[in-house]
């Protein structure tokens, strides 16, 4: 095998232009493949990261319906404390999850004494907040989550903006419940609140007990339970222990609650998916790059040789040793081009790293990427490549193979 | 050693079959130095290929050493050209991209598989016996045609070949040139009593063999013996 290897490699060497050619193709596919890999999977993990880790976290439940009106923050589509204790006692037993929260949504009327707005509103616990949604306090305007105290409001940016409200002005909130009764309260602006995209992106926060008050409300009432996992690849596992929620039937035989995974509440997943799509026609493009160089080469390689292979043969090399000859010499190409292509990427991915390159998402600025190339994904193209490459030397390999040597001599 | 009974090859011309040998009859005894003339196209070079075991006879037999080698398949007849064979070149046909040391060594390492120690004894033994010892780190695209000729005999005679087979094997070299391969190559068969078969035009060989057989559209029409 070791001469077969330094004979393959010499033979690369005749042409040494067209193996350096083809090899840098197939290098630069490589690389082109693992650069845009690393930059899409850390866009893909920002913005993951973003919508679930500020707003969205991992799942979330709700009362059947709530989903589809959540638009309009319907009151009468709550979970009741009966329901409440039923989701903690599932949420309490499931070993994925690291930590939920309750959110009473609504909304009000938004006022500084001089002009008025609709707000939207989370009613939430700031504690339990920001255990579960890691971001929720990097959002906030240089104050901490526990600043949001009962009587106090975290204004939204744009409608603080609007609004020309700041830091320790007071407010009113006027809110109607479920029964048509009007209520209104005085809040003192604790901070504003950095808009994020995605569904929820633009509400503000108040604290959980003040929604009760605000609506009159005699018991618990949450509309969203949101919850975090201890691992977000293990969605679908957690996903599975919560199934008896969403096959949970009340006395009518309907079903009571709603489960959904962050995929199923943003939008951004479909970006993702769009993401994935792109990556892998990508590495369709890159297949067809390194089939076609390298048996572009090998062809061009056998009939290059043809008397050459006539000589071998009439020696008395066996036709299983020519074809390991020219799969050898593919293969080699091959291997070049995954191994150079993916140092390169490692280099290229350390420079977009020291340099920084950021990016705007919809309203967010200086967003910066921090591409990270995995062994996985090196490892996965690697393989491809010279598997590729075997395929595409295997028909000229054979066709060198089954050369006759009489023929083969006899050319020039 | 060589023996041929009612051999012919016909090639297919798209309808017209071509007869290129005729019922060929022939024994060549172990160590023969022997010559196979005739006119361009008189069939010498695919008598040369039947026998050296390149190709099949449509009909007929061809023994060598006691073997059928017409019922072999590619594999196992690729194994018997590198055990028994050795072939020359007109062109000499070195690997280009091996100095003379490894296109000698080819055969040792891709077809018999010996070891080092022993090839490196056989390949330098013949290097010096071609005279080519100091020149064996040259690469082939460095060497005079004599010289390559000198290689490509080495080549063909390192396995240790019962027979060897050679082509046209000084026609792209010059007078003195030739005459010092045909002595080589005699030496060699005197001393390893090796059989050489020649197909040739070249006067200086026919004048340095033992046997002449003279081949006219694919039929021997003399077969002489020449006493040494």
């Amino acid at each position: 095998m070791k001469n077969i290897i330094k004979i393959s490699f010499r033979n690369l060497l005749r042409s040494g232009r067209r193996t350096v050619l083809t090899a840098s193709l197939i290098t630069i596919g490589v690389m082109f493949v693992l650069v845009y890999a690393a930059l899409s999977g850390s866009f893909k993990e920002y913005m993951v990261g973003q919508v679930t880790d500020s707003m969205l976290g991992h799942i979330q439940i709700h009362k059947k319906g709530y989903i589809a009106s959540v638009d309009n923050l319907p009151l009468d589509k709550n979970l009741n404390a009966k329901q409440i204790e039923k989701i903690t006692e599932l949420l309490d037993e499931n070993k994925f999850i690291e930590s939920y929260t309750f959110r009473l949504k609504l909304g009000t009327m938004f006022s500084n004494y001089v002009a008025s707005t609709n707000i939207r509103l989370n009613g939430i616990d700031p504690e339990n907040e920001a255990k579960t949604l890691p971001l929720f306090s990097s959002r906030l305007d240089g104050i901490d989550t526990t600043a949001l105290k009962e009587g106090s409001i975290l204004v939204p940016e744009l409608i603080a903006k609007g609004m020309k409200v700041k830091k320790d002005d007071t407010v009113v909130l006027v809110a109607t419940n479920q029964k048509g009764s009007v209520n209104g309260l005085n809040f003192k602006v604790a901070g504003t609140i950095e808009p994020i995209s995605g569904p929820g992106g633009r509400d503000g926060y108040i604290h959980i007990n003040d929604v009760k008050k605000l609506l009159r409300l005699k018991e618990v009432e949450v509309s969203e339970v949101v919850i975090r996992l201890k691992d977000a690849s293990k969605l679908e596992q957690a996903m599975k222990l919560l199934k008896p929620l969403s096959e949970f039937k009340n006395q009518k035989g309907k079903p009571v609650f709603e489960v959904h995974a962050w995929k199923k509440l943003s939008p951004f997943y479909n970006i993702v998916k769009m993401l994935n799509i792109m990556d892998m026609s990508i590495k369709i493009i890159l297949i067809s790059i390194v089939l076609i160089s390298i048996l572009n080469v090998m062809v061009m390689s056998v009939y290059e040789r043809i008397k050459e292979i006539g000589t071998i043969a009439a020696m008395g090399t066996t036709p299983s040793t020519i074809t390991k000859l020219f799969l050898t010499e593919g293969l080699m190409l091959g291997i070049f081009g995954a191994i150079v292509g993916s140092i390169l990427s490692y280099i290229i991915v350390f420079i977009i790293n020291a340099v920084g390159i950021t990016f705007s998402f919809g309203r967010q600025d200086g967003l910066t990427l921090n591409p990270t190339l995995s062994l996985n994904e090196v490892l996965v193209v690697g393989v491809i490549v010279i598997l590729i490459s075997l395929i595409a030397s295997i028909s000229p390999a054979r066709k060198a193979a089954k050369l006759n040597p009489v023929d083969a001599l006899r050319q020039n | 050693m060589i023996s041929n009974k009612h051999v012919s090859k016909v090639y297919k011309m798209g309808e017209v079959d071509l007869t290129v040998i005729k019922d060929l009859n022939l024994e060549i005894e172990h160590g023969e130095f022997v010559a196979i003339v005739g006119p361009s196209g008189s069939g010498k070079s695919t008598v040369l290929n039947l026998l050296g075991c390149l190709d099949k006879p449509s009909n007929g037999k061809v023994m060598i050493d006691g073997i059928d080698v017409t019922q072999l398949d590619t594999t196992a007849l690729a194994n018997f050209r590198g055990e028994k064979i050795g072939f020359i070149f007109q062109s000499f046909n070195l690997i280009p991209v091996l100095n003379v040391y490894e296109n000698i060594e080819y055969p040792l390492i891709m077809i018999q598989n010996l070891d080092k120690q022993e090839r490196e004894k056989r390949i330098m033994q013949l290097l010096k016996d071609v005279d080519m010892l100091d020149q064996k780190d040259k690469f082939p695209d460095q060497l005079s045609g004599g010289q390559r000729q000198r290689v490509a005999i080495a080549r063909a005679l390192v396995t240790k070949p019962k027979i060897v087979f050679a082509d046209e094997p000084t026609a792209n070299l010059d007078t003195d040139t030739s005459n010092q391969i045909i002595t080589l190559m005699r030496n060699i068969q005197r001393e390893f009593n090796t059989t050489f078969i020649f197909a040739t035009h070249d006067e200086k060989i026919v004048t340095a063999v033992d046997r002449i057989i003279t081949l006219i559209d694919g039929v021997i029409t003399d077969d002489k013996r020449i006493a040494s």
